[in-house]
């Protein structure tokens, strides 16, 4: 399945380095980057191919928005389809 | 790739706008576990909720983490009781705490069907039944009842409305120490739904499969969201946002319908398009009113509002789902609502601009507590009012208010939870005493003689 993760929160050195190597480490490959900074805040969204994924679904996502936490990002990781069925018909 | 801006709404809807699926219900069908003797009956009663609901918190759970989306609520609901009531004779008490240890079982917060459908009259197994429900709420904690006293088939049998209007009232009595929770869990219907996931109403008719996935989608923080961004758009844009916004919130109902169906092995049956509120500040349906430009919930002008709204949130919601069903409309809980909750403190809003909002909106007078000592004859009033407005308008209508046991007009009752809680509403005391005690059946109206 696909996945899109999404960071919000202020701009700070490394955090793509973060998100992508931890969804290196898990074996989740990343499709699409799209990344933004309105004012200080920083906005990222990646789509991501979970199939190959070493971890259960929400071992990662967890993992991933506790990591955010710390970070004092807002970090979620969802199933692609939630978006595509709330904005495509 | 999805648009960024879709994708950043959809997070908003959900972390600010409270977006969420407010219940996953499973509707099992009962009729193959009455065997003639109650105990064995109960026995397999027990046994097919636990195997067919077995798994149904874990998936629910399971959706939630994996598409993102807070799923509130996981429910059963069954057969009317009072058909097996009829089958094994016996006490109906038994039946409702062999579905409360069913629901501890599997960890569902409410089961559903405790019921009985009387609109033309009563068989033994029904009036045991009802007579038997104060005793049956107040012995179980996870178990509601309902009771179906009119239809627009049918009329309405005012024996039935006479006897809920004792029933409420003993329910109230028999959980006094308990905050008179009783009749929180006791809805009275006129033209019940059989596929309506929505608590304290939800049974699983006989004509609907053995087992079934029926879900309620929820979102008024999201609508009161899309409207704050049109303030000086005329009513035309009101309805056409509130189209937008349902049939987004539609689409993730059914997208978790399908997939708790398909993982769970159970036939879809329906999206319930309804907007549910609950006591959390900004997921109150009386702000989308005020949001539409009243000063307070209740003003006149309240039903013209709450009409538009019912029918764009069905508008926009009937093309997002492939089956459509079970109440759908906005709801109007009293002690549900924070809006709802400060206009009844206020004294915006009664009981009389309630009933007529009853009318343009789904279900009915729902969760308000009224003074402990009305006479039973005025609940039952209350109850033949409510399903009159049904009867005539081919519509669902339903009672639920809340006998306050030992307090008056302005006290508070709370029950805690999505329940919530709120002010003691004022009734009118004038007594509707002979009229109740004639009895019988009010006539089908000529609108019921379609064919």
């Amino acid at each position: 399945m696909k996945a899109v993760i999404t960071v919000v929160g202020k701009d700070m050195v490394g955090i793509l380095a973060k998100v992508s190597s931890f969804c290196a480490e898990c074996n989740v490959n990343v499709l699409e980057v799209s990344q933004t900074i309105l004012q200080d805040m920083f906005c990222m969204i990646m789509l991501v191919d979970t199939a190959n994924m070493q971890v259960p679904f929400t071992e990662f996502s967890e993992k991933l928005e506790g990591a955010g936490k710390d970070l004092a990002l807002s970090i979620h990781v969802m199933h692609e389809d939630i978006f595509n069925s709330m904005h495509r018909i | 790739m999805i648009n960024t801006s879709d994708i950043l709404e959809t997070i908003a809807m959900i972390e600010e706008e409270h977006l969420d699926i407010r219940t996953i219900t499973m509707g099992i069908s009962l009729l193959d576990c009455c065997c003639g003797d109650q105990k064995a009956s109960c026995d397999k009663v027990y046994d097919k909720i636990t195997r067919k609901a077995e798994k149904l918190v874990f998936t629910g759970e399971q959706i939630e983490r994996e598409y993102g989306i807070p799923i509130i609520n996981k429910r059963v609901s069954v057969t009317p009781v009072s058909l097996l009531v009829s089958g094994c004779q016996g006490d109906p008490v038994q039946f409702a705490l062999a579905l409360e240890r069913a629901a501890r079982t599997i960890g569902v917060n409410f089961i559903g069907g405790y019921s009985a459908l009387v609109q033309k009259g009563f068989t033994p197994g029904d009036e045991a039944l009802i007579r038997s429900i104060p005793q049956a709420l107040a012995e179980t904690e996870h178990i509601c009842s309902s009771v179906n006293v009119g239809s627009t088939k049918a009329g309405i049998n005012m024996d039935a409305v006479r006897l809920m209007g004792q029933v409420v009232h003993e329910a109230a009595v028999a959980t006094a120490d308990k905050g008179c929770i009783g009749p929180a869990k006791l809805v009275v219907f006129c033209n019940a739904p059989e596929d309506n996931p929505f608590m304290a109403g939800a049974f699983h008719g006989v004509g609907e499969p053995d087992c079934v996935i029926n879900v309620g989608v929820s979102g008024p923080g999201v609508v009161k969201y899309a409207l704050s961004k049109i303030p000086d758009g005329d009513l035309s844009d009101v309805a056409d946002t509130i189209k937008k916004t349902s049939f987004k919130i539609t689409r993730m109902g059914q997208l978790v319908a399908q997939q708790a169906s398909k993982r769970l092995g159970v036939p879809f049956g329906i999206v319930d398009l309804s907007l549910a509120p609950t006591p959390a500040v900004g997921d109150s349906v009386a702000h989308i009113l005020e949001e539409m430009g009243l000063e307070q919930c209740g003003c006149h002008g309240t039903t013209a509002a709450l009409a538009l709204l019912n029918d764009a949130v069905k508008k926009g919601g009937v093309m997002a789902s492939s089956h459509v069903g079970g109440l759908s409309g906005a709801f109007i809980p009293v002690t549900e609502d924070a809006g709802m909750i400060a206009a009844a403190r206020s004294g915006a809003l009664s009981i009389e601009r309630l009933e007529a909002m009853t009318a343009v909106c789904s279900v009915g007078l729902d969760m308000i507590n009224i003074p402990g000592d009305t006479s039973p004859e005025v609940i039952a009033a209350i109850i033949a009012d409510e399903a009159a407005i049904g009867m005539v308008n081919s519509k669902t209508t339903a009672v639920r208010v809340i006998p306050a046991i030992g307090k008056q007009v302005g006290d508070e009752l709370d029950f805690g939870g999505l329940l919530g809680g709120g002010p003691v509403m004022p009734v009118s005391t004038i007594s509707p005493q002979k009229f109740i005690h004639r009895g019988g059946r009010i006539p089908a109206p000529i609108q019921s003689l379609k064919n």
